[in-house]
């Protein structure tokens, strides 16, 4: 499935979530990782850590509404593949993450703009075996 | 106050994703698939939110503290073991299936779509299933 480039909008997309990093930093001390604030929320540690992530949540939900009251249109979410494949992906993802402490948030985002080698590793690590397995699905028992 | 910041602060980064691409698969998936439809649009997310983060950091790292807390929770451990690595290399083979990241699904949840649904309750339940098999519990992800 072909997606059109959209240099300026991802850009102006990725700013705005470097800005709601620093922000969270800035108020609340903590790092922006969206896998962080899902375990917080799903393996809850007190009632104080569970309701801010929650709020967060809330927060990032109302993201896709916040675009439609200003563009008339709901950002585009186009799922090119089947629901099994949505269904391991995702455990993979949360274990991985789990297991990896973060994922492209945390690890991407934060750790790399704190230069932390931890971070740096994950990063490179995930981001060349996602590579490779998108090549493999899509160019070797796709293709 | 705690919670307004936190909603607000959920806010910009749900329309961030939005407008980024993240929240959308195909977009993500031909990000990676520079042999067939390639889609660079993400070095460009991954480019604003470094830049902005990184440079943030440098002002907000160097206050005493955070407004409404006691202090800066930052991640202390340094060594690069097989738990990170091996994670993460689990991580990108899930995000190379899926398509969906956790930080892209969270947000998309909004369009109310049941594949966004169903997505992240896996995600959430393989967060559950490492929890479960975990002998001794390490530092919170991130």
């Amino acid at each position: 499935m072909e997606t059109v480039f959209t240099p300026l909008q991802s850009l102006l997309g990725g700013v705005l979530i470097g800005l709601s990093a620093v922000m969270l930093m800035a108020f609340s001390g903590r790092i922006m990782g969206a896998t962080g604030i899902l375990s917080g929320i799903v393996t809850p540690t007190s009632t104080s850590e569970f309701a801010w992530r929650a709020a967060l949540l809330a927060g990032m939900v109302s993201g896709p509404a916040a675009i439609l009251l200003a563009t008339g249109a709901m950002p585009v979410v186009q799922v090119p593949v089947p629901t099994p494949m949505l269904i391991v992906g995702g455990l993979i993802v949360g274990i991985g993450a789990s297991v990896g402490s973060g994922c492209t948030s945390g690890h991407g985002v934060c750790g790399m703009a704190r230069l932390s080698p931890r971070s740096i590793v994950a990063t490179l690590t995930f981001m060349f075996t996602t590579a490779v397995t998108v090549f493999v699905i899509r160019h070797i028992i796709g293709g | 106050m705690r919670l307004i910041v936190s909603y607000f602060v959920g806010l910009v980064f749900g329309i961030g994703i939005s407008l980024s691409g993240m929240a959308n698969p195909a977009k993500v998936l031909n990000f990676f698939d520079v042999f067939g439809t390639w889609d660079p649009s993400l070095a460009f997310v991954m480019g604003g939110a470094l830049i902005v983060t990184f440079v943030g950091y440098r002002y907000v790292l160097r206050r005493p503290g955070p407004m409404l807390e006691a202090r800066f929770m930052l991640p202390t451990k340094t060594d690069l073991d097989a738990r990170l690595i091996g994670g993460s290399a689990l991580f990108g083979v899930g995000w190379g299936i899926a398509g969906f990241c956790p930080g892209g699904a969270l947000p998309a949840l909004g369009t109310l779509m049941p594949d966004v649904f169903v997505f992240v309750a896996s995600v959430a339940a393989g967060i559950w299933i490492a929890r479960a098999l975990q002998t001794f519990t390490p530092a919170p992800a991130a």
